[in-house]
């Protein structure tokens, strides 16, 4: 076997190129982060906050697999909040303003601390092609390093456009320089490509705000972190700020609608819905007289405030003008202005769901540059491709995150079988067995699979089994002992008196009860840890609906099971409809439950397929 | 596994119907029907009674043991009268058992192949068959959907995305400017929707024996002889005739017996350009109708244009064969000429088309909209509960969306988003 510099060699040091790095180097892969600069590790050139509905599941799976995010945010988290608190533990998403400084710095501690890890200063411009397969990269300058498979986490680095006003020049995120000589090669190997926007806000200076006019939003009393090693915040908690535009302000950006770049038509990218510029907002929903804004400190030791709420692509002159119209504002001082930003992305129906670019053996692609949007799902991504990357080095079998076991599955197959049509961004709705999927079990249900692919360290691993063994014991304690109605009644509990004797952990199902009610029946629970009885709580209310949906997960396994053959003939299976046979040819689905998710894919049809799927794999092992 | 059942043979009179349930709680519905069951692989007579004792039928009972089975699951099969009331009974007492519904098409096929107890060459052959089956499929949701029923699924479609993006909008978006609490707009929603589909379910028990029957379109340009064809069919004056073209401007239907199966001879009025606006009316009509019916049959002058694009086997004929036209294909209501044939023809058309449409799918499209209404009905419960239970309504609101695939068409998760998009700026 050729002797390679590393095993594995990731691109860019961004949220997914770190995650790629570390997830890699755990595995045991001799691995090198390539990175412009070290300076760059980590850099949240976006809102300075991790986590949130959807996204915060994503980080609590990262952590159950060992990753980094999770850690590194608990560190520099200073506004800890549980979204949507009263709405049932399985869409409660923990959420956090993050201190860019100390996010960036922990980063690359870390980065530097990892084993089998090492970071190196440069910049990629080509890759070492063997036999058609990636393995290594040329670096500006010359110099080659070989390796076994490629992670490319470049983001929003191909053929980046900057737009401020009539403005535009090539540029990354802003101060960077866009890798052409990289977007050239890929083109090379026929990609398909599309093209996405997104926009930043203005940043103001914090000193300049008038905070005591201002609305303010506190941290929880009770931060929930996203790490399962982490206890408690780490930096001190700040409040963020609250205002909202005016008729004024939505005036000044009437007036000025076509000098923004958007609607000057100067970008032909396609931007999120759920993210949409000040200009979009005004336009779209003219009814709307005020639209929320946060003012989120980006650290605490830097005046730089992030205006969530207001991304723009005005001039600086009609940026300043509409930020001196708001409450608290008035005198407010433009740090940088805001600016969109276009870019190229992979269509990642080419990629299978290692991430793995399905035409070209050894390069993996993860993050922004597969058409997604935030740190979360790009590290979620960086975590799979760095896994895989590291298992494909070895010579050892891939790992597919499923839907059934975690939103890193939902995320990674929505990607790869439906494309994307905007900036993909994770929300819990995506999910179809969100009751199952919850961000306080994580661990249950990733843990296990990552000690068993040798991705957890071994302080996860302590950590882990000690939590199960108490869960255990406590489990068979709530089960065991049983109740009648009227010694409920005696604690408060109104129940029909039907004789019916319920166990503890039946009980922990009804509304009205919760694990404080089971320490009056039973004093000897006190010693059960609020970790454990909170997620009691948790199992027991869902007991029901996770077991139908037990049923649903069941059969889509089955279905996942029946792999469709790469290079597959769906043109030739006869009987299907010429509908079906083109919609089958377009999205390529590898397995018989992601062809059942697709629109006019008929029971039959299914019959049909895997009896060619059958047929096609007795006749390669005859 | 669930356990599936549906009917094996042909929808229709016959001698003998045969129903089969497959899976793991095959011989326990058996029983149920059946009290006890004779020993695998031999037949054996007993009486079939529904939940409240009523006798359903006398029939012959066969079991076959898990693995030795066409699905490979355990199997019971009931060789009924082939009565349509008979069946369709049998079938919604099957349909009330809990632990099983009706199979989709091709399911029990799936199931023999995953079992791996079809064998290769059998598989080859069953294709033709399941091409067949969605194009029955197609036809069937087609004229489900043209008729009262879409315009309701549709409607029902509508509330639906509405309510599960008012309740996703308030869990996704939760720090941004959505209203706070959207139960009363989506109790609203869903008390409509379940009242409409009370009534459906209740339509459908009534329509189901009364009207199950195919729709056979005489179709043609004025005057060409459709009225006349249809009187000579049906044996009686059911559609006025005259010379006069465009006489015949609402859709005249007859019902009829063809080789034992109801169907309905719909005469529609003649396909020409008109300014007479009540014609046109009845004109525009007849094309929607004669389009939605199972099969057309169409009448052609010499020279004369189809005026509607004939589907994969709608039956051409020339017109008027008592006026020289002569061959197979001419027919005459006035003489009679080729009508017998005709018969024939439709006969076998029809015949191996109710192989696969019929009962089935209404009856399950009853269960599905029961299954749903359950559904809807703890979703309610949920959003009145004092106890925030946001995302158990939106699981049942999941779940009844899924059981009513069936008719209002897959709900995916980007309609939802169109929907909240559509309705609230988001974006903090």
């Amino acid at each position: 076997m050729k002797h390679f510099d590393y095993d594995v060699v990731v691109i860019g040091g961004g949220h997914a190129g770190a995650e790629a790095a570390h997830a890699s180097a755990r595995m045991g892969a001799r691995t090198a982060l390539l990175t412009l600069s070290r300076d760059g590790i980590g850099v949240m050139s976006c809102n300075p906050a991790i986590g949130g509905l959807g996204k915060g599941h994503l980080v609590r799976e990262i952590d159950a697999m060992d990753g980094v995010m999770g850690k590194v945010a608990d560190r520099a988290g200073i506004q800890f909040r549980l979204l949507n608190r009263r709405k049932g533990p399985a869409v409660q998403g923990p959420r956090t303003q993050a201190d860019r400084k100390i996010y960036r710095e922990t980063m690359l501690s870390f980065t530097e601390a990892q084993e089998n890890l090492e970071i190196i200063d440069g910049e990629a411009v080509d890759f070492l092609m063997v036999e058609g397969a990636v393995r290594g990269v040329v670096l500006e300058g010359g110099s080659e390093i070989s390796s076994a498979a490629v992670v490319l986490t470049t983001g929003t680095f191909l053929r980046g456009v900057i737009h401020i006003g009539d403005v535009s020049r090539p540029g990354g995120r802003m101060g960077d320089k866009p890798s052409v000589k990289l977007a050239e090669r890929i083109d090379a190997f026929g990609l398909p490509l599309g093209r996405l926007k997104t926009g930043t806000p203005p940043r103001l200076d914090g000193r300049t705000i008038d905070w005591p006019a201002l609305e303010s939003q506190p941290a929880d009393d009770d931060p929930t972190m996203f790490s399962f090693l982490s206890r408690a915040p780490f930096a001190r908690q700040i409040s963020c700020g609250i205002t909202h535009t005016n008729a004024k302000t939505h005036e000044i950006i009437r007036r000025n609608l076509d000098r923004s770049a958007m609607y000057g038509g100067h970008i032909s990218g396609v931007g999120p819905r759920y993210c949409p510029s000040i200009e979009d907002k005004i336009v779209r929903f003219a009814d709307k007289e005020s639209h929320q804004i946060f003012l989120e400190p980006e650290g605490l030791e830097d005046h730089t405030v992030y205006p969530n709420g207001i991304s723009t692509s005005l001039p600086e002159d009609v940026q300043e003008a509409y930020i001196h119209s708001i409450a608290g504002l008035e005198q407010a001082v433009i740090l940088q202005p805001g600016y969109a930003i276009e870019y190229d992305y992979v269509d990642p129906r080419a990629l299978d769901a290692t991430l793995r670019v399905k035409s070209v053996p050894g390069l993996f692609l993860a993050g922004q540059i597969n058409g997604t949007t935030g740190y979360e799902e790009a590290a979620a991504q960086g975590l799979a491709a760095g896994i895989n990357a590291a298992l494909a080095s070895a010579g050892r079998e891939p790992f597919q995150f499923s839907r059934a076991d975690s939103y890193i599955g939902v995320m990674i197959d929505d990607l790869i079988s439906r494309g994307v049509t905007e900036p993909y961004r994770m929300f819990t709705s995506r999910a179809e067995f969100r009751l199952s999927l919850r961000a306080d079990n994580a661990d249950q249900r990733l843990t296990p699979i990552a000690i068993a692919l040798g991705c957890a360290g071994t302080e996860r691993r302590t950590v882990f089994e000690d939590k199960q063994s108490r869960m255990k014991l406590a489990r068979q304690r709530i089960s065991e002992k049983t109740y009648t109605a009227k010694e409920l009644s005696a604690v408060g509990v109104g129940l029909t008196q039907d004789g019916a004797r319920r166990t503890g952990f039946e009980l922990l199902s009804l509304p009205s009860v919760d694990f404080s009610t089971l320490r009056l029946l039973d004093p000897g629970l006190e010693v059960i840890d609020r970790e454990v009885s909170g997620q009691l709580e948790k199992d027991a209310i869902y007991a029901h609906y996770i077991e139908r949906q037990q049923r649903d997960v069941e059969a889509m396994r089955r279905d996942e099971a029946h792999i469709i053959p790469e290079g597959f003939d769906f043109l030739n299976v006869e009987g299907l409809t010429t509908e079906q046979k083109v919609k089958l040819d377009r999205l390529r689905p590898s397995n018989l439950a992601q062809a059942a998710r697709m629109e006019g894919i008929t029971p039959a049809a299914l019959t049909l397929l895997l009896s060619k799927i059958r047929q096609a794999k007795r006749s390669q092992s005859a | 596994m669930d356990t599936i059942f549906a009917l094996a043979t042909s929808a229709g009179k016959a001698g003998v119907a045969v129903i089969r349930i497959s899976g793991p709680h095959a011989f326990e519905a058996g029983r149920a029907l059946a009290g006890d069951l004779p020993k695998t692989r031999v037949a054996g007579l007993r009486r079939l009674m529904d939940q409240d004792g009523l006798i359903l039928d006398e029939a012959l009972v066969l079991c076959f043991e898990q693995g030795a089975s066409f699905t490979g699951e355990q199997v019971v099969e009931l060789q009924l009268h082939g009565s349509v009331a008979v069946i369709s009974q049998v079938l919604r007492v099957l349909s009330d058992m809990p632990q099983l519904r009706m199979a989709e098409p091709g399911e029990f096929t799936r199931r023999a192949l995953t079992s791996g107890q079809l064998d290769l060459a059998q598989v080859e052959g069953l294709a033709d068959l399941i091409d067949a089956e969605t194009e029955a499929q197609r036809r069937q949701a087609f004229r489900v959907l043209s008729g009262e029923l879409g315009s309701k699924a549709e409607g029902w479609r509508r509330d639906l995305i509405r309510a599960a993006a008012l309740i996703e909008a308030t869990i996704d978006f939760a720090d941004e400017d959505v209203p706070v609490d959207v139960s009363p707009e989506v109790t609203e929603l869903l008390l409509g929707v379940r009242a409409s589909i009370a009534t459906e379910i209740s339509g459908v028990e009534t329509a189901e024996r009364i009207r199950s029957g195919f729709e056979v379109a005489i179709v043609g340009a004025p005057n060409v002889g459709k009225s006349t064809l249809l009187n000579r069919l049906a044996g009686r004056d059911a559609a006025i005739t005259s010379e006069y073209a465009g006489t015949t401007r609402d859709i005249i239907e007859v019902r009829m017996d063809i080789a034992g199966l109801p169907v309905t001879l719909l005469d529609t009025a003649g396909l020409r350009e008109t300014k007479d606006h009540v014609e046109a009316i009845g004109i525009g009509r007849a094309r929607e109708r004669a389009t939605a019916a199972d099969l057309r049959v169409f009448l052609v002058e010499k020279g004369g244009a189809l005026l509607l694009e004939p589907q994969q086997g709608d039956i051409v004929l020339r017109a008027k064969g008592d006026l020289g036209s002569s061959g197979d294909d001419a027919i005459s209501g006035l003489t009679g000429q080729g009508v017998d044939d005709l018969v024939r023809r439709l006969g076998e058309i029809l015949s191996s088309r109710a192989a696969n449409v019929g009962i089935a799918t209404r009856n399950r499209h009853r269960s599905a909209m029961m299954r749903a209404d359950e559904s809807l009905a703890l979703a309610e419960r949920h959003i009145s509960s004092s106890f925030e239970e946001t995302d158990i309504v939106a699981e049942e609101l999941r779940t009844a969306v899924r059981a009513l695939e069936a008719l209002v068409g897959r709900i995916d998760v980007e309609n939802l988003l169109d929907e909240i998009f559509a309705s609230f700026c988001l974006g903090k």
